[in-house]
């Protein structure tokens, strides 16, 4: 375990790259799932479909795949991107694609009664979109995209492909220089586990602050197991 | 007390004049083999109060909800003070119009699942259609609420959100959401049904100082039958897609031609 | 020339191999999870003192940690105390294992999404615990359980392509090792990426089938 502390500053910068990787990721992640979701909502063909094929193709290709095809293949087709840039972009890309999912299922789940109310009313689509429908399904989107943060996070670690120095790609570096294998991988382990319990908890945090309804508290029983997600949603 | 509604009772502006305000002709809908309308012709004129009864799935809301274009007919034509809404005319399929969303406008609707928008406070809910949909300025829009909240007895629950209320004052603030727009008609959708029976009551107050006080066009359905019987100018029998029969309640209530009217009443208010 | 039809040929026999490895790995990987995941949840149902609470925070650590980094842990760390599995037996073991924590949960869910009301009435009924399960509180649970089985199902058939990190020659490894070898990777990634979706779309598909067929009934 001393070489671990020897090695404290790679494990560091790896913590980092990875946290930084799995915030921008992230952003990403709301813009894309955020643009699709609604276009897969729209009644609109011209937008409708092409979200349905980006959802599919990002969600039935695995992430390695695409890591590898957007830093690899793309070269030959003539544009060579970072590994941090691509890193960042699949990550986006995919998670984003799970997450438009989360997106459209919540705001199609709206209670048709509000729906109805908004047309009683003579709100405009885009209105009641706006200011009824997006406005409401924000906290009972927060578990799932809970589960899209946790999921980002494991899914830095298949950055480490592309030869970007996150924390899986800094730990073999460590155990090929110090042949301690055990003891460096523990430490990788359990640095992903309190980063993933950290986001467990600041979702259960989140969903408290904006329940609508005050009466049924979000358990951190369910922000640590979740709902679903996977384990590296590749 | 502001007036609730700004329309004149008789003439319209069209030259037409309005012996009808809401006018359905030879209007039908079908679910697959489900006849909810049949050729359904019905009228009703400014200003009038009138109750639709009958049992379930005889498709009174169905009459509702085409008016507030949240159902398509297959059939018929239903007009808005003489000016088209739906024209399905020999089975044509209409489409839906920017000239519809402006007929929709002069009515109202209150639901029997409330509907209000729970992450908004109570006045908020009031104040949202006026401001977005009249380009109301957001001072006028809340005295406009405060008032309407006032009137339905609620001006202490202004900031309160819909789950933080009790499904009669959820109804209140509904039927104020619903005045902010200044209707020419207001629907009621069985306002009392999903509401506990200790909490009716105040809801019906609130409903019979509109039919009393206000010259808006109110069409309910509803199986208050007493409440009826009391605030109705006519009440309408509906039963499997058509009316049954239709007069003023003491005809209806105390004495009905029909036999389907008599075997219904007779099962409802037996109880 | 970008793409070339004619080595894109040349490669499909060694990507279908490739392919075939992955579709076998899927299998085993899903028996062990189906298995071993039933196993954990009814141990953590059961509720038995230190157990339970240990196959509790074991689920939570790999769901926390990603299956990369699980992958390789198990195949370097395994060999320093002189277990020695080859690439291929680690891989599966390892997804079987990582997957049993997710499927363990899905079993837990199914059941707990059985109405109370339903247990309720079978103790009105006085109905016997056993056939409250087998009669009752299975075949509704099953329903829930079985749609969202195919997806892990569909989503392990992506993540076998992790393994290519240890050197087991399924779809991915061959794709690199062809792109390695032959410094075209646009072909070979491009064809791999579509062998992915053909199936895995495909299959989620069916899955959707699935879940309408099974669907709650309202």
């Amino acid at each position: 375990m001393s070489t671990v502390f020897e090695y404290r500053e790679l494990f560091i910068q790896g913590l980092q790259a990875t946290a930084l990787l799995t915030v921008l990721g992230l952003l990403l992640t709301l813009v894309v799932a955020f643009t699709a979701g609604l276009a897969r909502l729209s009644r609109h063909w011209v937008l409708r479909a092409p979200s349905y094929v980006f959802v599919e193709v990002f969600r039935g290709t695995s992430m390695i795949v695409q890591l590898f095809w957007f830093y690899y293949a793309l070269p030959q087709l003539g544009l060579q991107l970072t590994p941090l840039f691509a890193g960042v972009l699949v990550l986006g890309l995919n998670e984003g694609a799970y997450a438009a999912e989360v997106v459209r299922g919540t705001i199609a789940s709206r209670p048709r009664g509000q729906t109805e109310a908004c047309i009683a009313l003579g709100l405009s689509p885009a209105q009641r979109m706006r200011r009824v429908l997006i406005p409401q399904s924000i906290p009972a989107m927060l578990p799932s995209f809970g589960n899209v943060f946790v999921d980002l996070l494991k899914a830095t670690s298949l950055v480490s492909f592309i030869t970007v120095s996150e924390l899986t790609f800094l730990a073999l570096d460590v155990r090929n220089n110090t042949g301690e294998t055990t003891a460096v991988f523990l430490t990788m382990l359990v640095i992903y586990f309190a980063l993933a319990m950290a986001i467990a908890l600041l979702t259960l945090l989140l969903e408290r602050r904006f329940a609508i309804d005050r009466k049924r508290r979000p358990s951190l029983r369910k922000a640590l197991l979740g709902s679903g997600g996977g384990p590296v949603s590749a | 007390m502001p007036p609730l509604t700004d329309h004149h009772a008789a003439t319209e502006s069209n030259g037409r004049g309005t012996s009808e305000m809401i006018t359905f002709e030879e209007v039908s809908k079908s679910w697959g083999d489900n006849h909810v309308l049949r050729s359904l012709n019905f009228h009703v004129a400014p200003g009038e109060k009138v109750s639709i009864i009958g049992p379930s799935g005889s498709g009174k809301t169905t009459i509702l909800r085409i008016l507030m274009t949240l159902e398509t007919p297959d059939d018929g034509l239903v007009s808005i003070e003489r000016e088209p809404l739906w024209d399905a005319r020999g089975g044509a399929k209409p489409k839906e119009t920017k000239q519809m969303r402006a007929i929709c406008r002069k009515i109202g609707m209150v639901f029997q699942s409330f509907n209000l928008f729970p992450h908004m406070t109570a006045v908020q809910n009031v104040m949202e259609a006026p401001v977005q949909v009249l380009g109301m300025s957001k001072d006028d829009a809340r005295e406009r609420a405060q008032d309407l909240m006032e009137l339905v007895g609620l001006s202490k629950h202004l900031d309160h959100k819909p789950p933080e209320l009790s499904g009669g004052q959820q109804q209140r603030v509904a039927i104020a959401r619903a005045l902010a727009m200044r209707p020419k008609i207001l629907l009621f959708d069985e306002p009392t049904s999903a509401l506990d029976p200790e909490l009716i009551g105040e809801v019906l107050a609130v409903i019979r100082d509109l039919a009393l006080s206000a010259d808006m066009t109110m069409l309910m359905v509803t199986h208050e039958m007493r409440f009826a019987e009391e605030i109705s100018d006519r009440v309408v029998m509906f039963d499997s897609g058509r009316v049954v029969e239709q007069g003023p309640p003491h005809k209806i209530f105390k004495d009905p031609d029909h036999e389907r009217t008599k075997l219904f009443l007779r099962a409802v208010l037996e109880r | 020339m970008i793409w070339s039809n004619e080595y894109a040929i040349d490669i499909l026999p060694v990507l279908l191999d490739g392919l075939w490895l992955t579709v076998r790995i899927t299998l085993l990987g899903m028996g062990i999870a189906l298995v071993l995941g039933l196993f954990v949840a009814v141990i953590r149902f059961l509720k038995i003192p230190v157990l339970s609470a240990l196959f509790t925070f074991y689920v939570l650590f790999v769901r926390g940690t990603p299956l990369l980094a699980q992958v390789y842990a198990a195949f370097y760390v395994l060999p320093t105390y002189g277990i020695r599995f080859s690439a291929l037996v680690t891989g599966v073991a390892v997804i079987g294992i990582n997957y049993s924590a997710y499927t363990a949960e899905v079993y837990r869910a199914g059941i707990e999404g059985v109405p109370a009301g339903q247990w309720e009435a079978a103790k009105a009924l006085s109905l016997p615990h056993r056939r409250t399960w087998a009669k009752i509180v299975l075949p509704q649970s099953i329903k829930t359980i079985i749609p969202v089985l195919g997806n892990y199902w569909v989503q392990m058939f992506k993540d076998t392509a992790i393994l290519s990190a240890i050197t087991v020659v399924e779809l991915m490894q061959s794709a690199k090792t062809l792109a390695n070898s032959d410094v075209r990777s646009l072909e070979p990634y491009t064809i791999a990426g579509i062998m992915y979706l053909v199936i895995s779309y495909t299959a989620s598909l069916l899955v959707k089938a699935l879940e309408r067929r099974y669907a709650p009934t309202h």
